[in-house]
C-alpha cells in the first residue's frame, strides 16, 4: 500500500476513535441523574423553577438530545468550553491547562529514561542470550509486570524518604510553591527522583523484552551473517545493522504504552501527591466532581489518540517496506 | 461417549506429564493454588474476624502494633489484625479477579468465534472495536464508568460494579486470539468434510471448533486473570472498592490514606502488595506456559514479545 493511502487510513481511524470518545463522554454526561443545569451551576445552589427553565432554554436543554444537544455540546467542547468544576468553581479547561505541563514533565522523563535504558539492556540481554544477565533481565521484567504501580510507588516513597531523606510528595517544597519552576530547579529535581524512578522501573521491563526479542529476530537474518562474513566486528554488526532494524517494534510499543503511561501517572501522582493531571483525576473522583472528571478524561483520551497517530505516522515514514508515493 | 472420555483422560495425563517437567509452569501453579487455598480456608487460618479490634490489657485498641507486639503481621490503624485482613482479602481479590476474568473470557471467546467463523462485516466491526478499545486509555475510562455507575445510585455492590467494568473492558485480547485460531481451523479438512455431509453452523462450531480452541481459551483466561487482579487492586487503591469487604487493594488504600507510611507501619503496606505480586506472578507464569504448550502455532516463548504471539497470517488477512 502507498504511503499516502496508509497515512490517510490512520488519520481516519484516529478521527473515528476520537468520535467514539466524544460519544462516550456525552452519553455518560447525560446518563448522570439529576439535571444538566445543576451540573453547570453547581450542586448546592437553589434556583426557582422559572430561573431553571430559562437556563434550560439558554443551554438548549429543551431541544431533542440527538442531534441538537449532541452537536451543541460538541461545538462547546471544540471551543474549549468543558464546563465549570463543581469543587473548584473554575472553568475545567483552565484547571486542566495548568496541570498539563507537570504531568508531561513526569511522563516524559520516565518514558525517555525507560526507553533508553530498556533498549540498551534489551540489546545486551539478546546479545548475551542464555547467560545469567539474560535470565536476570527476563526475571526482572516478569516481576515488574506483576507489580502494581501504586504499590511500587508506596515502597519507594517509604524507602526514599526514610533512608535517603527525599521529599515525601508534591512538586516542590511548600516554601517554593507558586514560584516559577525554573527558579527552583534543584528542589524540583529532588521531588522528581522517586516518581520518575517508579515510572522508569515499571516501564523498563517491557521495552527491554521487546528489544530483546526483536534483536534476536534480526540476528537470525541472512544479512547479519553477510555482515559477519565481511569481517565486521560484533559491535559494528550490532550498531549498523541489528539496532536500526530492531528499533521498529519499539516505536509501536511506545505508542501502545501511552495509554498505560497515563494510568501510571494517575497512580504515581496520587501516591506522591504530585500536582498534575493524574492527581487531579483522582481528586475529581474522590470529590465526585463530574465536569472535571469528564474534562480530564476527554483531554487524556484525545492526547493518547493523537500521540498514537503520531507514532503510526512515524512508523510509516521509518518502515522501508512502505513505498513513498 | 465412553470413548471420548478415555481420549480426554489420556490427553490429560499426557499433558500433565509434560507440564510437570516445566519448572516455570509448576511454580506458577503453586503460587496460584496456594492463594486459592488461603482464600478458601481463611476462617481456619485466623482466630479473629477481619473486623475484630485487638485490645491491650487496659482495653484500648492496639493501633499500629508491630509484629513483635501482636500476631504474625501486627495491627492496622484501627487495631485490627493485619494477617486476618490479608487472608480474608484473598477472597475478595480472587473472587473479583475470577468473575471479571470469566466475563472477559466469555465475551472474548463468543465474539472471536463469531467473527472468525462468519467473517464479513461482523469481523470488520469486531476488529475496529478492538482497535478503538486498544487506543482509549483504559484506567481513565474505567474510572469515569465506575464513577457514573455509582452516581446512578443503582442498588448494586461496588464489587459487582468493579467486576462488570473490568470484565466488559478486557475481552479484546481474547477475542483477537480466538478469532485468529478459528480462521485457521475453519479452513481445515475436517470442517470442510463436516460441511459436505450437511452439518450446520452450530454443529460445526460446537463439535469441531470449540473443542479445538478450548485449551487455548483456558490458558488465555489465566493470563486475563492476572490483569483483572492487578486492575482490581488499582481501582480499589483509588477508593473504588467496597470498604466493608476489603480486598488487598482496599487494604493498601486504607494503609496509604491512614498514614501507615509516616508511622513506619511496613507490616500494613508490604503484605497486601506482596500478595498481589504473588498471585499475578503465578497467573503470568502459569498462563504463559499453558499457552506455550497448547498453542501449536506459538513457537517462541510468549515473553519474547508480542510479535511471536500473533499467528503469521493474521496481519495480511486483516489489512
Amino acid at each position: 500500500m502507498s504511503r499516502g493511502g496508509m497515512l490517510g487510513r490512520k488519520v481516519l481511524f484516529s478521527l473515528l476513535t476520537i468520535f467514539v470518545v466524544l460519544v462516550i463522554n456525552f452519553v455518560l454526561f447525560r446518563v448522570l441523574p439529576g439535571d444538566p443545569v445543576r451540573a453547570v451551576i453547581g450542586r448546592n445552589v437553589k434556583l426557582s423553577a422559572e430561573a431553571q427553565q430559562t437556563l434550560r432554554e439558554q443551554f438548549g436543554l429543551d431541544k431533542p438530545i440527538f442531534p441538537d444537544q449532541f452537536l451543541d455540546t460538541l461545538g462547546q467542547w471544540a471551543r474549549g468550553n468543558l464546563g465549570i468544576s463543581w469543587s473548584l468553581r473554575r472553568p475545567v479547561a483552565e484547571i486542566l491547562a495548568a496541570k498539563l505541563w507537570n504531568t508531561l514533565l513526569l511522563i516524559g522523563l520516565g518514558q525517555v529514561l525507560s526507553i533508553v535504558l530498556g533498549i540498551l539492556l534489551g540489546l545486551l540481554a539478546g546479545w548475551k542470550r542464555k547467560t545469567p544477565f539474560d535470565v536476570f533481565a527476563l526475571t526482572f521484567s516478569l516481576i515488574a509486570w506483576a507489580t502494581p504501580t501504586f504499590w511500587l510507588g508506596i515502597i519507594l516513597l517509604a524507602a526514599g524518604s526514610t533512608w535517603l531523606g527525599l521529599p515525601t510528595g508534591g512538586l516542590v517544597s511548600p516554601e517554593n510553591v507558586g514560584k516559577p519552576l525554573y527558579t527552583v530547579l534543584p528542589d524540583l529535581a529532588r521531588h522528581l527522583v522517586l516518581p520518575t524512578l517508579t515510572l522508569t522501573i515499571l516501564y523498563l521491563g517491557e521495552y527491554m523484552l521487546i528489544m530483546r526479542s526483536s534483536i534476536l529476530e534480526v540476528l537470525s537474518e541472512d544479512y547479519i551473517l553477510t555482515a559477519k562474513a565481511k569481517g565486521m566486528t560484533p559491535w559494528q554488526v550490532l550498531w549498523k545493522h541489528a539496532l536500526k532494524n530492531a528499533m521498529l517494534p519499539i516505536v509501536t510499543l511506545i505508542a501502545l504504552n501511552l495509554g498505560f503511561t497515563v494510568s501510571g501517572a494517575i497512580y504515581i501522582e496520587t501516591v506522591f501527591s504530585y500536582d498534575g493531571l493524574g492527581k487531579l483525576f483522582q481528586t475529581a473522583l474522590v470529590k465526585q466532581d463530574y465536569p472535571l472528571l469528564q474534562g480530564a478524561f476527554l483531554l487524556l483520551a484525545v492526547s493518547v489518540i493523537a500521540a498514537n497517530l503520531l507514532a503510526d505516522v512515524l512508523y510509516v515514514l521509518l518502515d522501508p517496506r512502505v513505498k513513498p508515493t | 461417549m465412553l470413548e471420548t472420555w478415555f481420549l480426554f483422560q489420556r490427553n490429560l495425563s499426557a499433558f500433565w506429564r509434560a507440564f510437570r517437567r516445566n519448572r516455570m509452569g509448576m511454580a506458577g501453579a503453586v503460587l496460584l493454588l496456594s492463594a486459592v487455598l488461603v482464600a478458601l480456608f481463611a476462617p481456619l487460618l485466623s482466630p479473629y474476624e477481619p473486623t475484630t479490634v485487638i485490645r491491650d490489657p487496659s482495653g484500648r485498641g492496639l493501633t499500629f502494633a508491630p509484629p513483635s507486639v501482636h500476631g504474625p503481621l501486627g495491627t492496622d490503624d484501627a487495631g485490627r489484625d493485619v494477617w486476618t485482613q490479608l487472608v480474608y482479602g484473598a477472597r475478595i481479590s480472587l473472587l473479583v479477579g475470577f468473575l471479571a476474568g470469566l466475563i472477559a473470557m466469555f465475551i472474548g471467546s463468543l465474539l472471536g468465534i463469531l467473527a472468525g467463523y462468519f467473517g464479513g462485516w461482523l469481523d470488520m466491526l469486531l476488529m475496529r472495536v478492538t482497535d478503538v478499545l486498544l487506543v482509549i486509555p483504559d484506567l481513565p475510562l474505567m474510572l469515569v464508568l465506575v464513577a457514573t455507575l455509582r452516581q446512578m445510585e443503582l442498588k448494586i455492590s461496588p464489587l459487582v460494579v468493579l467486576i462488570l467494568v473490568i470484565g466488559l473492558l478486557y475481552w479484546t485480547s481474547t477475542a483477537r486470539l480466538v478469532r485468529s485460531q478459528v480462521l485457521s481451523i475453519k479452513e481445515r479438512q475436517f470442517v470442510a468434510r463436516a460441511r459436505a455431509i450437511g452439518a450446520g453452523h452450530v454443529h460445526i462450531i460446537r463439535k469441531h471448533i470449540v473443542p479445538q480452541i478450548l485449551p487455548l481459551i483456558v490458558a488465555n483466561t489465566v493470563l486475563i486473570l492476572s490483569t483483572a487482579i492487578l486492575v482490581e487492586s488499582g481501582l480499589a487503591f483509588l477508593g473504588l472498592g467496597d470498604p466493608t469487604q476489603p480486598s488487598w487493594g482496599t487494604m493498601l488504600n486504607f494503609a496509604f490514606d491512614r498514614n501507615a507510611i509516616s508511622n513506619g507501619a511496613w507490616w500494613f503496606y508490604l503484605p497486601p502488595g506482596l500478595a498481589i505480586v504473588w498471585v499475578s506472578l503465578g497467573c503470568v507464569l502459569l498462563g504463559n506456559v499453558l499457552e506455550e504448550m497448547l498453542n501449536p502455532r506459538l513457537t517462541a516463548h510468549h515473553l519474547e514479545g508480542e510479535a511471536s504471539v500473533r499467528p503469521a497470517g493474521e496481519e495480511t488477512l486483516h489489512e
